[in-house]
């Protein structure tokens, strides 16, 4: 069946699947295209997928649940972006993206992925768990609701509703009180910010939740939102905007090496602690932002940043990206991209794993245990290893 | 599923065997004008003990066995031309034995140009090998599979010309070294045993190269890139005469292209210049263009267009948008210098008459003992008459070197079919005899270099 109507059909051609989509910026493997890490068969990298979407199209091949799965497998971490010469570089993703559409339009998707758009769908959530319950893990912190407050704390799904990611959005809570940020939380009135639902393609869903959100915002009188997950500052700074969106959205690693540079909140010391930082995609690749997580890091006194190998632009990314997270589309292996990422960290000989992203967090943690290396590596949020060495009780 | 199948998986593992129709689909096709190929089965080995398993079995069912390093060939070299399994060997990709002051690496064939670049440069930065002007995604062993060349062909030739070592799997499973690793583990030299390297050039029809030893060069801390230019092709082959006669270049580069306009008919001569102090480059260019080139610069026929530009890796894959198509393949042909105003005019021409922007660049080899001339054919991947007609023109380049005296470099089917037409009846049944003893059941990429 050709596919008629599919976004991309002039340029899709145009990938010549060269492969330099799979290297870090130092070149020093083919390994770092999440999927094809993973897979390590060429259908499996950016250059097969977009070649099998263009076959798919064109009718060459029929549509099929490995088909489906190839492309859902793609992360969205955009380090085929930033490595492919060519002009269609940019659009990469959105190719993806566009197939995913096309499948969602026409019912074909994984299982995984179709009970992930259907939780969120009835639920609001990738968790399906109750939207009443999304404020509970404030409760005992007595975080006060957003009521024109100068910041909107959005902590996102995985913040509301994972147990680890939860720890996470306290200790954030607790490094905004302790600065004096002046913020509120909307407990159990957040929607999800369709990022994710996005990226996985259903359009429709996903403008309904942002649209909510905006409207919500709109009433509530936000102007300025602070997120625990990159997914939600990148949909509030680049999808957000199309459609009416005003407000000003940073993650809170920017807010808080502001607060660190006013001297508001108090620079710790740590006692000597060996920490690596791993970028997520969506702060890092996506978002353009580098600096602000290490300024948080490096004021903790004491604390030797030591950095992996493949950081920043070529970080590799823990799997996790446009939904993944949640289908787990590249588990099950040692070659899964987060058991990679804790290999590549546990190199650097740091004691602690940093990062900024509850996705990351969540699986990266997954990922520690099942190397065995849980008694030799912590994986921590910024804000709970800021928290330790601040002596903040979480 | 079927008895290979099964027997695949025990040897490599459920996620690195696939006979799913979208891999196949993949493997079915490379980056050039080549009609698919459709392979039966995908297999990804991670271990020389796995290659040699799985051609033992691939004997026993008489299934064809195509290698693939990194696909980047473009003359559909390891595409299957009668079904059978495709080895991706890119999961062999280890480092495995650096000899600094030795100057050689020990890798798996696998690993990829890119990758030991890296490497050299974190771990042994005063060392560098030959890169092709690939992709870094090309494999080491691919590379040598083809008789590939590199940034230090000038100086040293072939990057098959390059190496210490080999380890490699015969179509009958059996592991075998060459050279001085076949007695030991010391994988420094491939002379002076009586030579076995038959292997290289072969496209993997006669064996799968696994690991290999590659000679490492002194690597400058600087390295920058002069051009000279001239408008009469003519001049290009003494001018190279006196640039390799001076020996004081690295990679030597004589290339003309119809975009960008402002290049056209133009004929730019590379000049890779390295070394450890900004003195001794000055001294080099003095010497090269003061002496060496001063009269055609006095003459006002030649003069340096660019001089200290950093050496960048070079990004081929920017040919594939010429056309906005997303594909280009090139013919590669082994030359004398002397040949390169002819490549260029008839090159040209060809160019011309198929509508395509001309691409002709020629790589001097040794100290200018050939040249590997290159024509590239743009074309929109989406067009099928588009394809077509690169391909016809590559034909008629393939042609044209056959009438020029020339070897075609990596030819592609058709290219092999004419230089096994020319060949001599004594040399092509000693390759058939090699390929027979080699290859009893003729299952090693067949449709490569088979001789009737």
């Amino acid at each position: 069946m050709r596919i008629s109507d599919y976004q991309y059909a002039d340029i899709i051609h145009r990938c010549f699947r060269c492969g330099y989509c799979k290297f870090p910026a130092d070149w020093s493997d083919v390994t770092n295209c999440p999927a094809y890490a993973r897979h390590r068969m060429e259908s499996w990298s950016s250059g097969g997928r977009l070649w099998l979407i263009r076959a798919w199209v064109t009718g060459e091949i029929e549509w099929s649940p490995y088909l489906a799965e190839i492309v859902y497998a793609c992360t969205a971490c955009r380090n085929c972006v930033e490595k492919c010469p060519l002009p269609i570089a940019d659009n990469i993703v959105n190719m993806v993206v566009a197939a995913r559409s096309e499948m969602v339009e026409r019912g074909l998707l994984p299982p995984a992925v179709r009970d992930v758009l259907t939780r969120v769908q009835q639920r609001g959530n990738p968790f399906g768990l109750p939207a009443k319950k999304r404020g509970e893990w404030a409760e005992d912190l007595r975080v006060e609701k957003f009521s024109g407050q100068d910041y909107l704390l959005y902590i996102g799904a995985d913040g509301s509703y994972d147990s680890r990611a939860q720890q996470a959005a306290t200790a954030l809570v607790r490094l905004l009180e302790k600065a004096g940020v002046s913020f509120g939380i909307l407990g159990k009135n957040e929607a999800d910010d369709g990022n994710d639902v996005a990226f996985m393609g259903e359009e429709g869903l996903a403008d309904y939740l942002m649209e909510q959100t905006i409207a919500r915002f709109r009433e509530l009188g936000v102007k300025q939102v602070i997120t625990l997950s990159p997914h939600a500052l990148y949909a509030f700074t680049a999808q957000y905007p199309r459609l009416g969106g005003d407000f000003q959205a940073y993650h809170y690693t920017q807010v808080l090496s502001g607060q660190l540079r006013t001297g508001a909140l108090p620079t710790p010391q740590s006692g000597g602690l060996r920490v690596t930082y791993h970028d997520p995609c969506f702060l890092g690749r996506w978002s353009n932002e580098y600096k602000a997580p290490r300024k948080v890091l490096g004021a903790i006194g004491g604390l030797q940043l030591a950095e992996m190998e493949r950081n920043r632009k070529s970080s590799l990314c823990c799997g996790g990206g446009s939904g993944n997270c949640y289908t787990d589309l590249l588990g099950g292996s040692e070659e899964s991209p987060a058991r990679i990422r804790i290999r590549q960290a546990a190199e650097t000989g740091a004691g602690i794993l940093a990062t900024a992203c509850p996705n990351c967090l969540v699986l990266l943690e997954d990922a520690v245990r099942a190397e065995g290396l849980d008694d030799k590596l912590d994986v921590r949020d910024i804000c709970e290893v800021f928290c330790q060495a601040s002596g903040i009780p979480l | 599923m079927d008895a290979v199948y099964r027997a695949l998986v025990d040897i490599v593992g459920s996620d690195y065997v696939s006979v799913q129709p979208e891999d196949l689909f993949t493997y079915s096709k490379d980056l050039g004008t080549s009609e698919p190929g459709k392979p039966d089965y995908v297999a990804a080995p991670k271990t020389t003990g796995a290659v040699s398993r799985i051609l033992k079995l691939a004997n026993e069912h008489k299934t064809p066995v195509i290698p693939l390093g990194g696909g980047m060939s473009l003359a559909g070299l390891a595409l299957p031309l009668k079904g059978g399994i495709i080895l991706d060997l890119k999961r062999m990709d280890r480092i495995l034995e650096l000899n600094e002051k030795g100057r050689y690496v020990v890798v798996e064939a696998g690993a990829s140009h890119g990758k030991l670049t890296s490497y050299l440069h974190k771990h042994a930065p005063r060392l560098m090998h030959s890169e092709p002007g690939a992709p870094p995604a090309a494999t080491i062993g691919g590379n040598l599979a083809i008789h590939g060349q590199g940034d230090l062909a000038h100086p040293y030739g072939f990057n098959s010309d390059m190496i210490a070592g080999m380890e490699v799997v015969l179509p009958t499973g059996e592991i075998c070294r060459i050279g001085s690793c076949a007695m030991g583990e010391k994988w420094y030299t491939l002379h002076p045993l009586p030579d076995l390297s038959l292997f290289l050039g072969w496209n993997g029809s006669t064996g799968i190269i696994t690991k290999v030893s590659l000679k490492l060069y002194p690597c400058k801390k600087i390295r920058e890139m002069d051009i000279f230019c001239v408008e009469d092709e003519n001049l290009v082959p003494e001018i190279l005469y006196e640039l390799t006669h001076a020996g004081m270049a690295g990679d030597l580069v004589a290339m003309s292209s119809k975009l960008p306009p402002y290049s056209d008919r133009l004929h730019m001569i590379s000049i890779a210049l390295s070394e450890d102090s900004r003195q001794e480059m000055e001294f080099k260019r003095q010497i090269l263009f003061d002496t060496h080139l001063a009269k055609y610069i006095r003459e006002g026929t030649g003069g340096i267009s660019m001089a200290g530009r950093d050496v960048e890796r070079p990004m081929v894959s920017k040919a594939s948008d010429w056309k906005k198509g997303g594909g280009f393949e090139y013919v590669g042909a082994i030359l004398p210098v002397t040949d390169y105003p002819e490549c260029y005019r008839r090159g040209a021409a060809i160019s011309a008459a198929h509508d395509i922007p001309y691409t002709v660049l020629g790589r001097v080899i040794g100290a200018g003992h050939a040249m590997m001339f290159s024509w590239s054919y743009a074309f929109n991947r989406a067009d099928e008459q588009s394809i077509a007609q690169a391909r016809k023109a590559l034909h008629e380049t393939d042609d044209l070197v056959m009438e020029l005296g020339g070897t075609i470099w990596k030819p592609a089917v058709y290219g092999q079919k004419l230089l096994l037409e020319k060949m001599d009846a004594n040399t092509l049944q000693m390759m058939k005899k090699v390929k027979t003893m080699l290859d009893p059941n003729a299952i090693m990429n067949p449709g490569h270099w088979e001789v009737d």
